[in-house]
């Protein structure tokens, strides 16, 4: 069995590993379901598109799956106050998740523009909200969220719904989207040809530049305008799961502290910004390969600039900052975190195996042409 | 004190998301493998009719997949969302299982079915069967671990309550993954959706062959599903899982309930096939009763009992009296007063904790509880008689009416003259739902049966809710049966639209609707279309 220290350690990285799959795979097919409206003026240009992610999607779904099941398993308290905290923010994703599968997978069954047309919204819809309520969501957790425990761990929420909407959350949910389109477009500068490659180009500089801007100003903001949250009491990194029996202060500026301390975790935000220039320039010159890539790279340089500046912390409440939940405190047992270590040590090099051998075998440039000849067996 | 009405909300859209999802659940899990034996016939035959069966049946089965990943969605939600007391207090435990099923099962399932409708193009026949392979097996695993997840909470095994944590805690994962509940509702459950996927092919390929329409195709398909469903019904109704009634007093009293056993008889006891149970005087009024049968099926012996409700009650009188110390020395650790008498208090009635909790819906101050409280604790910890006694029902009597459909299907299959028996084809055609109504009936049985828990006899349903308002929770339930039916409009009209084109929508050239001499018709101008 593993050390206690350890595991805690090793779930807040894997945390952050899921989560930063999700971006990197599941926010490409929600990028490519942004842009679907707007790279793809004809009902083949559009088919194109959606073939490019077609096969895959599903899949790439299913590390978000893989993260809200290991946070149940590996943070329970925050999974439990997380959803409920934000009751009709997650009913609202939820609600426009429902609209992916089925726009996938009933949108080429009916030959009719108008069907078509819905559910090219419907993806569009279901491509948007996500990212925009999970930045929103990030945004909200450097704030601090209105929460508190009773004696019985029982958790309230006592914040509003739409208060979550504020300006440094909506913020947050611009960097999102920006990171997802450009994901998105990048991926498609890289699967497609001719019209719908240039114009997704030309979606993928753009939503960098919006990146790039919105990113370093969150950050300034982060800087010197919010509140971080700095424990006082001391850490004991191997005591049982207690979130409650801490000391915390905010404190501005705080969520600096970490990066005073740690002068090199400044390659992060410098990863974020220099792949997403890169990113933009790439897709101008058209090399779509190299694009994708840097992309991928800018989207874990943003996660990571997130996830270390709020380390220890996972979710500070900020009406009982004593009761906020770090990674030391909100943790399963160690017994079960050992559990589920030894299956994901095992499982996420297994699942990168045959999800890259399936890439692998459908990789291939999508085109009109390709679509027209196999007009009744594509999506 | 929690709310009535909340609690009452968030059980009602937990029922229906749940059973919403579980109409979509069953036909993947069955139809992957039927997906898989007719590739591997053309696999091995290289026969093109197993191909174009394949992709036939694969389509609809898209169709259904599509619905199942998007209710699927709500299930990975709802447990943070309105049961988020429930997730602290089990998420050591129940997590688990879902984390693993995920990363082991889902990604499998996932990640190979977009190779199964994507990939014929790009892959070996080989590959491509590989793939449809594991995509099945992906499937019946993330049936096999939700199921363990579920097992633990019909019967908790392997853990322990923690007070310093105030949560359950995993302390073995084997007794977690071999609970003998886990494994009879696994194989009750997985062959459940065996036969839904079999009824399902078998009806669809009735009604082609009713029509006339594309013979060899239907008469293919339905040997297929009427042998597949054979082994399938056979299964579920042999190893029903009442052979997991036996495990934990809250399948017990589920057990007394779905035969409105309201006095323990002399074993063995008889089945009572029909009546109607009266809680008012404890007794089945109309009863029709097959002696000695309900002794046999239940415990599998002649000489063991099957306890009766009366009985099941004083012993859970003595475990909340017993809950009532249990939460005494709780709170006394809870303030700090560690001392070993309260430690030893503790650990020796903390297996009844659960009991007392009980209490919480009728007083915040559990320890000086009534006798008049105490008496609805107890009647609280009995499940609701009259709906599993009827549930019970009719989830059997639609099992043994598709096993006698199964057996003739299957005898005039191998004989060879299934085209002419009309009638049996018009049964099995119209025979379509009930898998559906013995699936979701069974749902009830097993769940509606766990009442008053969501942890058998450690932690009480009411318990569970997230601190939200009623308001939130009706919203949410109204947005939930409002969306819930569009999207199953949409996808019956796209299901009932392709069954009945048939393999014509396969555009190979080769079907009924695409011969000059069945043209003109309505469907076919859809088919050229679409």
């Amino acid at each position: 069995m593993f050390d206690y220290e350890s595991l805690k350690l090793l779930w807040w990285a894997l945390i952050g590993i899921l989560m930063i799959g999700f971006a990197v795979t599941a926010g490409m097919d929600m990028g490519v379901g942004g842009l679907l409206l707007f790279v793809g003026k004809s009902d083949n240009e559009r088919r194109v598109v959606i073939n490019t992610v077609g096969a895959h999607w599903d899949g790439n779904q299913v590390w978000f799956i893989a993260f809200g099941g290991c946070l149940f398993a590996a943070w329970p308290m925050v999974y439990a106050t997380a959803f409920s905290g934000f009751y009709f923010v997650m009913m609202l994703t939820l609600f426009s998740l429902f609209l992916r599968p089925l726009a996938f997978d009933y949108r080429n069954k009916i030959n009719s523009p108008r069907w078509r047309n819905n559910w090219d919204k419907a993806l569009f819809v279901g491509s948007m909200v996500a990212p925009l309520v999970f930045g929103v969501a990030f945004g909200n957790l450097l704030e601090g969220v209105p929460f508190s425990f009773d004696k019985f761990l029982r958790v309230t929420y006592t914040g509003t719904y739409l208060g979550l909407f504020n300006p440094f959350a909506l913020l947050s949910g611009v960097v999102s989207v920006a990171m997802i389109i450009m994901h998105g477009g990048t991926w498609l500068v890289m699967r497609t040809n001719e019209q719908v490659a240039a114009r997704s180009a030309k979606a993928a500089q753009i939503a960098s530049l919006v990146l790039i801007a919105s990113f370093a100003l969150a950050g300034a903001m982060v800087a010197r305008t919010i509140e971080g949250f700095v424990i006082t009491s001391e850490i004991n990194t191997t005591a049982l799961a207690i979130p409650t029996t801490k000391h915390v202060v905010t404190e501005l500026g705080a969520w600096m502290h970490n990066y005073k301390l740690q002068p090199l975790l400044w390659s992060f935000p410098a990863l974020g910004i220099i792949m997403a220039l890169i990113a933009g320039l790439m897709a101008r010159a058209g090399k779509g390969a190299l694009a994708f890539i840097a992309s991928g790279l800018s989207v874990t340089g943003v996660i990571l600039t997130a996830g270390t500046a709020m380390f220890p912390f996972v979710m500070p409440s900020s009406s009982v900052p004593d009761h906020s939940l770090t990674l030391w405190d909100t943790v399963a047992s160690q017994y079960t975190l050992s559990v589920i270590s030894i299956v994901a040590l095992i499982m996420i090099p297994v699942i990168l195996l045959y999800t890259t051998w399936c890439y692998y075998q459908m990789w291939r440039t999508v085109t009109v042409e390709e679509i027209i000849q196999n007009n009744h067996s594509a999506y | 004190m929690i709310n009535d009405t909340l609690v009452e909300l968030s059980r009602w859209q937990f029922a229906i998301t749940a059973l919403f999802h579980f109409l979509f659940v069953p036909l993947t899990i069955g139809m992957s493998w039927i997906l898989v034996i007719m590739e591997s016939v053309y696999v091995i035959t290289g026969r093109q009719i197993y191909r174009d069966m394949t992709q036939f049946w694969g389509k609809l089965f898209g169709i259904n997949f599509a619905l199942g990943v998007a209710t699927g969605l709500t299930m990975e939600f709802e447990f943070g969302t309105n049961w988020a007391y429930f997730s602290q207090y089990v998420g050591d435990v129940f997590g688990a299982p879902l984390a693993i099923e995920s990363m082991m099962a889902f990604f499998l399932e996932s990640t190979f079915v977009g190779m199964f409708f994507l990939g014929w193009d790009r892959l070996s026949k080989r590959q491509h069967l590989t793939g449809t392979f594991v995509m099945a097996l992906g499937t019946n695993l993330s049936a096999l671990w939700i199921l363990v997840g579920n097992a633990w909470m019909q019967n908790p095994v392997g853990s322990e309550f923690n007070y310093e944590t105030m949560r359950m805690e995993m302390i073995s994962f084997s007794e977690l993954l071999f609970n003998p509940v886990a494994q009879v509702k696994f194989i009750h459950t997985a062959a459940a959706g065996y036969v839904t996927g079999a009824m399902f092919v078998m009806s669809i390929s009735s009604y082609y062959i009713l029509k006339g329409r594309d013979l060899p195709f239907a008469k293919r398909s339905f040997s297929v599903a009427s042998g597949f469903g054979i082994a399938a019904i056979l299964s579920v109704l042999l190893l029903g899982d009442e052979s997991g009634y036996e495990a934990g007093a809250v399948q017990k009293a589920k057990l007394a309930a779905i035969e409105a056993e309201y006095h323990t008889e002399p074993a063995p006891a008889d089945f009572t096939l029909i009546g109607l149970p009266n809680d008012k005087e404890m007794h089945t009024d109309y009863s029709v009763k097959i002696p000695y049968a309900l002794g046999i099926i239940a415990t599998r012996s002649l000489d063991k009992q099957v306890t009766g409700i009366n009985d099941l009650k004083k012993g859970n009188e003595a475990r909340v009296r017993n809950g009532m110390i249990a939460y005494s020395y709780l709170l006394k650790l809870q303030a700090g007063e560690k001392t070993q008498e309260n430690l030893t208090g503790f650990n020796e009635t903390k297996q009844d904790l659960g009991y007392g909790l009980l209490l919480k819906r009728y007083t915040e101050n559990v320890v000086d509880a009534s006798e008049e409280q105490i008496t609805k604790a107890v009647d609280d910890s009995i499940p609701p008689v009259a709906p599993l006694f009827f549930a019970f029902r009719i989830m059997v009597g639609s099992g043994m009416a598709m096993l006698c459909l199964f057996l003739l299907a299957f005898y005039f299959n191998a004989k060879r003259v299934i085209e002419q028996k009309r009638w049996l084809l018009k049964a099995i055609l119209f025979a379509l739902p009930l898998p559906w109504v013995a699936i979701e009936t069974g749902w009830l049985v097993a769940e509606l049966g766990r009442q008053p828990w969501s942890i058998s006899e450690v932690f009480p349903t009411f318990l569970s809710v997230s601190n939200l308002t009623v308001s939130d929770v009706l919203t949410s339930m109204i947005a939930f049966i409002s969306v819930y039916t569009i999207m199953f409009i949409i996808e019956m009209f796209l299901m009932i639209k392709f069954a009945r084109i048939g393999p014509s929508s396969l555009h190979t050239g080769r079907y009924h609707f695409e011969q000059a001499a069945n043209a003109p018709s309505g469907l076919r101008q859809q088919t050229l279309e679409s």
